[in-house]
């Protein structure tokens, strides 16, 4: 029992601390990347090539003062951007890197995933409540809006997936693929895909969907009036929302660590290209296209992409019947 | 302007009064282009009332030049549009050169209207990078100043500065281009048309930016007129009204060029209007730099201009002979202006920019007078923001170009 507990912790913080490097080296991709797109050359002060410049930015914002606004509701401002934080890394735990390696292997672990993005919008709602700000209120009310629209679109592509595999867990899930003529769900299930990645780009906040931060509207959305490291904290709970949003696509639709061909000591070396190349995808988007207007995202979200999701689950259970 | 801000409350029922939501953008917010105060009566979303508040950055432009003479003037029209400066300074030189009775060189004049055309370039490129920008596609933002980068780096060879020029002199400019900028800016014209195409292709294209500027703040011909709108504005709503043609200024008698206009009066056509203006811009620079080598060994002052460079001052012991170089400014010692007014207009890039001077017959203008676009078109905002969102009211900021230091003077 002992033995496991310890196991457990150890694997745990292997792979927080992981997940935590990744999330740090993903802003510093993703300002390189837009940079080398935008004709710029990016970070390249701190360190070689700028290497380093999340970890300084990080103890910058470790250092710096963190103000309290008058007026602020002072628990819920406090415990808001944890909320989010929480909520969006919480979901690397459910999530099989490999055949052997994920650290609770639940029966539902895709409605808990989905439960906890869900829950990490009140983060985002709350933050926005509490700040006594009328941008951030406007933010917050947003979010609200735009991540119960987009996660009833989520939820529908992804019950496809579940309805092809027969299972929740969501290493079933992949097992299942690999079983499946297609090898990966991609195939069968494009459609589902697309709702998917659209859907999980607008619950990430991320650009075209940026509404609830909004910076050219709302000046920075439902965290304006935050500081310090609780300002740092929401960015890493939107990009840990990116990596597990991400890494459940490569689950569910990409076959997991599963490849064309085994790479001897990386078993999950798969797994890390289809997960890199999902969130250079989140940047290349945020680097081209522009924002939505509220009412447009509104409408794109309940006028296709719901419908689509609901038209391929129907096909899918059609087809499922049929064969 | 207590009036205009008093919080109106609504009356729900007999007892019961609601406030509306009041939002307060700027002068310290990343989209009002400058030190802009929109008061914002919302509901939802939805506009219902904007109240626009200026004068965050008023310097009294007007009232200084009352104690300048008419060629340090001209370095005060540079802080007004500080994006086109060369279409200020062209604006103010041409109202004295009236005043005065001056006759410029047509090399002056070819000048003139090449810095001119080179301004409109940069204003539109800023324009355009700041309007994407606010839509959100952030790539452009780069691209363009990428090529306003350029036009400045001509603008340094041409005058030393790079964003208040100074370059356009009562009676002429200041000194003639060198063999190196013609061969730099017949370079551009080169390039440009394809560096168009490129920022066409990436937001021409995109399905977002269509759903974000089409039928977005329409503006009828009629109500366009109306309200006092001028320059690409007025252009979009379909009225072909362009100084460079009703009342041609400098060379642009001389050369052609098409005046685009939109049909819908959309923020679209407003953006399609600008981005033909770059490419006409382009030929105008280019038609001018083939007419330069006609008049080569022109002077590029008229004959009896003020000197703004004004001689050093003879030292007893040594006498020098009347030296070519010049460091003081004296404005005792300009000749004296006859009594009267003049007025000149030009199209700046950003609408019909006016100027009109009274003088008493002293050195200094009796009185100075600039109508700029920015402030008749910040008066447009609440007109075109009614019943749209908050996102459109920034995109209605962007289309309408305007600078504050143009509008608060």
């Amino acid at each position: 029992m002992l033995e496991k507990l310890i196991y457990f912790l150890i694997t745990a913080v292997i792979l927080l601390v992981i997940a935590l490097l990744h999330v740090a080296y993903l802003t510093y991709a993703e300002r390189k990347i837009i940079a080398r797109m935008q004709q710029r050359l990016g970070p390249n002060r701190v360190g070689p090539r700028g290497l380093l410049q999340p970890i300084a930015d990080m103890l910058k914002l470790l250092t710096k003062e963190d103000l309290v606004p008058y007026g602020v509701d002072k628990p819920i401002f406090y415990i808001a951007p944890f909320i989010s934080l929480v909520c969006a890394g919480t979901g690397v735990a459910l999530i099989p890197l490999w055949e052997k390696f994920v650290i609770s292997n639940i029966n539902v672990g895709l409605l808990f995933i989905l439960a906890l993005s869900s829950l990490s919008a009140y983060g985002v709602i709350l933050s926005g409540w509490a700040s006594n700000s009328r941008y951030a209120f406007l933010g917050g009310l947003r979010a609200s809006a735009q991540v119960i629209s987009y996660e009833i679109a989520m939820s529908l592509a992804l019950l496809s997936v579940v309805l092809m595999a027969g299972s929740l867990n969501l290493m079933d899930i992949v097992k299942a693929q690999i079983n499946s003529p297609y090898k990966i769900y991609l195939i069968p299930q494009i459609i589902a895909f697309y709702v998917f990645i659209i859907s999980a780009i607008a619950e990430c906040n991320r650009v075209p969907f940026d509404l609830p931060e909004a910076e050219t509207e709302l000046v920075a959305g439902y965290f304006v009036e935050y500081s310090a490291m609780r300002f740092a904290i929401f960015y890493l709970a939107e990009y840990f929302g990116m990596v597990v949003m991400s890494a459940l696509a490569v689950t569910c639709f990409l076959g997991g660590w599963v490849g064309p061909f085994e790479v001897p000591y990386v078993p999950f070396f798969w797994f890390l290209i289809k997960l890199y190349f999902l969130l250079f995808v989140y940047i290349w988007v945020r680097a081209t296209l522009p924002r939505y207007r509220y009412d447009q995202l509104m409408g794109l979200g309940w006028k296709v992409l719901i419908p689509v999701g609901i038209i391929n689950l129907f096909l899918t259970a059609l087809l499922k019947l049929i064969f | 302007m207590a009036t205009y801000l008093e919080i109106n409350k609504k009356q729900v029922n007999e007892e019961k009064w609601e406030e509306p939501f009041y939002l307060n953008m700027g002068p310290q917010h990343p989209s009002t282009h400058g030190v802009l105060r929109l008061f914002l009566e919302l509901e939802g979303e939805t506009i219902v009332n904007c109240t626009p508040i200026i004068g965050y950055l008023h310097r009294g432009v007007e009232k200084l030049a009352e104690t300048l003479n008419y060629n340090q003037t001209i370095v005060l029209s540079d802080r007004l549009d500080y994006i086109a400066s060369a279409a200020n300074n062209t604006a103010f030189a041409l109202a004295f050169e009236k005043l005065m009775g001056l006759e410029v060189p047509r090399r002056a004049k070819l000048l003139r209207t090449i810095v001119c055309e080179m301004a409109r370039i940069c204003n539109h490129l800023l324009w355009l990078a700041t309007h994407a920008l606010d839509i959100g596609a952030m790539t452009v933002f780069l691209y363009c100043f990428r090529d306003r980068e350029w036009l400045l780096n001509i603008y340094e060879k041409i005058c030393g500065a790079r964003l208040t020029h100074t370059y356009v002199r009562v009676g002429g400019v200041r000194q003639d281009f060198t063999q190196e900028i013609i061969d730099e800016l017949y370079k551009f014209t080169e390039e440009f048309p394809s560096r168009i195409y490129d920022y066409e292709t990436l937001i021409d294209v995109n399905r977002i930016w269509l759903k974000r500027t089409k039928g977005v703040a329409v503006v009828p011909a009629e109500d366009a007129i109306n309200l006092g709108l001028t320059g690409p504005v007025l252009r979009g709503s379909g009225v072909p009204y362009d100084v460079r043609k009703f009342r041609p200024y400098d060379a642009y008698g001389e050369v052609e060029f098409i005046v685009p206009t939109g049909k819908n009066g959309d923020t679209y056509d407003r953006y399609r209007v600008r981005m033909e203006e770059l490419r006409q811009s382009n030929r105008i620079i280019r038609q001018c730099l083939d007419k330069l080598p006609e008049t080569q060994g022109e002077p590029v002052v008229a004959e009896n201009a003020p000197d703004l460079l004004m001689p050093e001052k003879i030292r007893k012991p040594e006498p020098k002979p009347v030296p070519k170089k010049g460091v003081i400014f004296k404005g005792e010692e300009i000749p004296v202006v006859p009594p009267g007014e003049a007025f000149a207009s030009i199209e700046s890039p950003k609408g019909e920019l006016a100027v009109y001077v009274v003088s008493d017959g002293s050195n200094k203008p009796w009185r100075l007078r600039v109508r700029t676009p920015s402030f008749v078109h910040i008066s447009a905002i609440p007109y075109m923001a009614k019943n749209h969102l908050i996102a459109d009211l920034i995109a209605i900021i962007g289309t309408l170009d305007i600078v504050l230091g143009d509008s608060d003077r």
